[in-house]
């Protein structure tokens, strides 16, 4: 079998709108408490995009990726007008990956059908937890059974489905979470996300993680969980190609390859990243987050990027080293050096050779080894100095 | 045009470090018109950054204050301002002899203070007359009277005439300036016919006008175009500026009997000037020589090393400038396997060591590593010989040492008495001997002598912690006593570090151990590897800790969206990464060096 490791070019679009806020999400999201503006949102994103192509050129799309917040929230029909605004300016590869994240509550799922009409194939379902006290816990407005009756529903529309899971989650012992994880697999069709808990800064949760109102597994058990899950996941099938990600093989999330493989993407809507070759050298795009400021100064100029930089060779390298190593594939060491215009330090990298946290794939890739994934952070500040 | 010697007062002013000093300088400054309001900043004396932060003074300085008396008759009063660190206590002894007089300047809430004492005897020994000035008398804590009593019993001196002053808020200060006049003598001696005989005070460089010397005149005139000689160092220049300071820089044709000011010559460094050395004119020398100082001596040693390898030649000149400004600070070439090229440093104390690293790091901008300080043993060898050993590293094999000796010193410590208890065990903790044990009121004055080497590092910050900061403490150094002294060497995953070893008494060296190895536990962060930290006396293993292997260090979500944080989060990483030293396959932080070293509360 020969691998198609080509990285590709992907648009992500943000809808930053939430019907309540995750205690653990520090993503940009927002409640509103009045009807959301589709149009004026859905006519913004085209505008963006339209602005976005003067920038990137011709491409052919290999990806698209509605994130949030909670595009589920989203109206087919905008689903369909932001689709749409993508064909027109770039072309969409006929395999192309449509990826919608939605939530497992009933009524979004009634939606299911028109967002498969309007051109999605694939969907990310949150449903992060299958005992209904943990997900109380982690504030998610669904049951479990809704999450189950979203998945079935999903299996009859969608030709690809992947769900997430949370776990090391407060008190959660392994036999519990192997028990989860073992039910989950057999609700999954050929993806599954599976997510530590993280105490991330501005969240409620850290609020209350660090005023002691609750504990999560320490380094020692969460590291205990995680071999597990790696265990459980290769044994189903379902081995992980990524540090959270797991499919069967062929069955990976071609949008999110993208950003491991250091390919291109643009980013649309509030504080959405976009990262594209421009004039041949690799620049960021950093949106404005708040929703209703990022429509008018998109109305008013023609996009909402606010930040932005060119990244100098060091820093493309530092991303593609820190990107790629995540992948169970690793990374290219070919592109490395050219990417960085030196080769891998071999002092670090030898002895990280020994200690057995990274291996070579043949000649040409290096990876980081089971034992190197778990403390990826710190093999890969070690490379990269 | 000279003053005549009968109007002529040089005074310095003593005080325990926040009584006051700076500020009272300021305002006799300010008072007497030698700057204007607009050119005021806080402590004008203090030149350096270093000084205003710390509120300390490092380097001596004079000022020329025009003073018209209540009597109507015009006064010259030259202020000479002092270190009051003790540190710095040659360059407070050598600016001592320079006048005749002194102020005593006593926080009158916070009353006399080991420091203010140390000074204040300097100044007796000296033949001062003193001018007891009870200062921050608008505090609500001020008790000017109980303070006054205090200074007599426990100095010595009649503080009848004290003068009640708020420097900050400007009250007493004519009275200052009156008591300067009619308290304090004129210069003893000087003769404007007799040959040139001048002090040498102090010495600087300067960018623009290369070295410039402070010096104080006892017989005869300084002028422009004199070929003078300094005798100790026989050196002849010809004199190519006079001048004073009000603190302003201002040339003058010629400094008379009696007057300090500065001299420029064509000298090259401060090092071919010495402090105490006798200047007269080369052509009518005079016939005697002032009887000059010693030279201060380095007490501790470090080493200092650039953080990253390729500072080093800059390191070395930043050294050689500040060198060209302080010739007691001493430094030579030195390779440590832990930390590669660097330098053994010598310093009059530790106050001195964290200021020229300071600067270093500051003006300089440069990122060092400090070793352990440590002091200079002398090591009697069986050949009869004996040698300085300024590196443990450096120690000789054992069998050629017939004994160590280390510096001892006399410590004073005053004390609220709520806090003896702690800081007697401290001082028996130290191997301290105590020598006296009286009362000054509540409060207890404790004379202990002590090794050195238990005080050289965190001895003090050990007593301020105890004592709430109340405590005050003075020392200087006494003799050199036989020790049983031995080397403790630090091994990180199973390899020496050298620049943590240390020379620790045979009775403390578990124990010390045991708190190397705590400490190293804490600072060197967890690596994807265990690692063992044992603390070794020739062979034998003393103490013993292991960081655990990192388990788990992993981000769970990373996507699009994240790359730049991450990436900045592994910039951030690589730039500690660059402030640690690898040893073997071991990161350790700069500042596990020093920290390692802190006994902290056990």
């Amino acid at each position: 079998m020969t691998l198609d490791l080509s990285p590709g070019f992907g648009v992500y679009v943000h809808w930053p709108f939430c019907a309540a806020k995750c205690p653990y999400c520090d993503f940009n999201s927002h409640v509103r408490h009045q009807p959301v503006d589709q149009e004026r949102f859905a006519a913004a994103f085209a505008t963006e995009l339209a602005t976005m192509r003067r920038r990137t050129g011709a491409h052919e799309v290999t990806s698209i990726f509605l994130g949030g917040g909670t595009p589920s929230l989203m109206r087919p029909e905008t689903v369909g007008a932001v689709l749409d605004a993508i064909a027109q300016n770039w072309t969409i590869a006929a395999d192309a990956e449509i990826t919608l994240e939605a939530n497992p509550t009933s009524v979004e799922a009634e939606r299911f059908r028109g967002y498969r009409a309007a051109g999605v194939n694939r969907v990310s379902l949150g449903v992060q937890a299958l005992n209904d006290k943990d997900l109380r816990f982690l504030g998610r407005m669904h049951s479990v059974s809704e999450a189950l009756h979203a998945i079935g529903l999903a299996r009859e529309i969608f030709p690809r489905l992947s769900f997430d899971l949370i776990y090391a989650r407060p008190g959660q012992t392994p036999e519990a979470w192997t028990a989860e994880l073992e039910q989950a697999i057999g609700y999954a069709v050929d993806h599954l996300s599976l997510y530590q808990l993280t105490i991330e800064e501005g969240t409620r949760f850290h609020a209350l993680y660090h005023a002691g109102k609750f504990q999560i597994p320490d380094g020692d058990h969460a590291a205990d969980l995680y071999a597990a899950t790696q265990e459980i996941t290769a044994a189903r099938g379902l081995p992980a190609y990524e540090i959270s990600n797991h499919a069967r093989p062929g069955a990976e999330s071609r949008h999110n390859l993208t950003y491991w493989r250091y390919g291109e993407y643009v980013g649309v809507g509030p504080g959405a990243h976009g990262r594209f070759l421009e004039d041949g050298t690799r620049i960021v795009t950093i949106a404005e987050k708040h929703p209703e400021t990022w429509a008018g100064l998109v109305e008013a100029q023609g996009h909402g990027i606010v930040d932005g930089e060119v990244l100098s060779r060091s820093e493309e390298a530092d991303e593609f080293l820190l990107m790629g190593l995540r992948l169970a594939e690793g990374i290219d060491l070919a592109r490395y050096e050219m990417l960085s215009g030196k080769t891998l330090s071999g002092r670090y990298l030898s002895r990280l050779q020994q200690d057995g946290l990274v291996a070579p794939i043949g000649n040409s890739r290096l990876r980081a080894t089971p034992q190197g994934m778990i403390v990826l952070d710190a093999v890969v500040a070690d490379l990269a100095r | 045009m000279s003053t005549p010697i009968s109007h002529i007062r040089n005074f310095s002013i003593v005080a325990h470090i926040d009584h006051g000093k700076s500020t009272l300088a300021d305002r006799l400054i300010q008072s007497t018109g030698g700057l204007e309001l607009r050119e005021m900043t806080e402590q004008v004396l203090d030149n350096m950054d270093i000084e205003r932060e710390r509120g300390i003074t490092i380097k001596a300085q004079t000022v020329r204050l025009k003073y018209r008396a209540n009597n109507g008759e015009d006064y010259t009063l030259n202020l000479i301002d002092t270190p009051g660190h003790v540190d710095f206590a040659y360059e407070v002894s050598r600016s001592l002899s320079a006048c005749e007089g002194s102020l005593l300047v006593v926080d009158a809430s916070q009353g006399v203070e080991a420091q203010t004492l140390a000074n204040v005897y300097q100044a007796i020994d000296n033949n001062h007359e003193i001018v007891v000035v009870l200062n921050k008398i608008d505090l609500p804590a001020a008790e000017p009277e109980r303070i006054r009593e205090q200074v007599e019993e426990v100095i010595g001196i009649d503080a009848s005439q004290a003068v009640l002053i708020s420097a900050k808020s400007g009250i007493g200060i004519p009275d200052v300036l009156e008591a300067i006049v009619n308290q304090l003598p004129p210069p003893r001696e000087g003769d404007a016919t007799k040959p040139l005989k001048a002090m040498l005070v102090d010495s600087w460089y300067d960018t623009y006008l290369g070295v410039i010397v402070l010096v104080r005149v006892i017989d005869g005139v300084m002028k422009k175009g004199q070929t003078i000689r300094m005798m100790e160092a026989n050196a002849k220049y010809l004199v190519e500026r006079t001048g004073f300071f009000t603190p302003k820089m201002i040339q003058a044709d010629e400094i008379g009997p009696g007057e300090f000011g500065f001299f420029t010559g064509s000298i090259k460094e401060v090092a071919d000037t010495r402090v105490g050395d006798t200047i007269t004119e080369d052509r009518r020398p005079t016939a005697h020589a002032l009887p000059g100082f010693k030279p201060a001596q380095p007490v501790v040693f470090c080493g200092l090393f650039p953080v990253d390898a390729a500072d080093f030649e800059d390191l070395r000149a930043a050294m050689g400038k500040l060198r060209l400004n302080d010739a007691s600070f001493s430094f030579e070439m030195e390779t440590s396997a832990a930390l590669g090229f660097g330098f053994r440093c010598g310093f009059l104390g530790l106050l001195h060591l964290e200021i020229i690293q300071e600067r270093l790091e500051r003006e300089f901008n440069l990122d060092l590593i400090a070793t352990a300080p440590s002091v200079v043993y002398r090591m009697a060898m069986t050949d009869g010989s004996v040698k300085e050993l300024h590196n443990p590293a450096d120690m000789p094999d054992l069998v050629k040492i017939a004994h160590i000796e280390e510096p001892w010193i006399r410590a004073t410590i005053l004390t609220p008495d709520d806090y003896l208890g702690g800081i007697l065990k401290l001082c028996q903790d130290r191997r301290g001997i105590q020598a006296d044990l009286s009362y000054v009121g509540k409060r207890a004055m404790l004379v202990y002598d002590l090794p050195l080497n238990e005080v050289v590092f965190d001895f003090y910050d050990r007593l301020k912690s105890i004592s709430k900061g109340y405590a005050s403490f003075d020392y200087h150094l006494t003799d050199y006593r036989e020790g049983d002294l031995v080397k403790m060497s630090i091994l990180v995953n199973d390899e020496a570090v050298d620049a943590l070893s240390m020379l620790v008494h045979r009775t403390a060296a578990e124990k010390r151990g045991r708190t190397m190895c705590e400490k190293l536990k804490e600072l060197i962060p967890q690596h994807m590897f265990k690692i063992p930290i044992q603390a070794a006396i020739g062979g034998r293993i003393v103490a013993r800790e292991t960081i655990s292997a990192l388990r788990k260090d992993v981000t769970a979500k990373c996507y699009g969206g994240d790359v730049t944080r991450k990436r900045k989060l592994l910039e951030k990483q690589k730039e500690g990464k660059k402030r640690m030293r690898q040893f073997g396959k071991v990161d350790i932080p700069q500042e596990a060096f020093i920290q390692a070293l802190k006994m902290g509360d056990n």
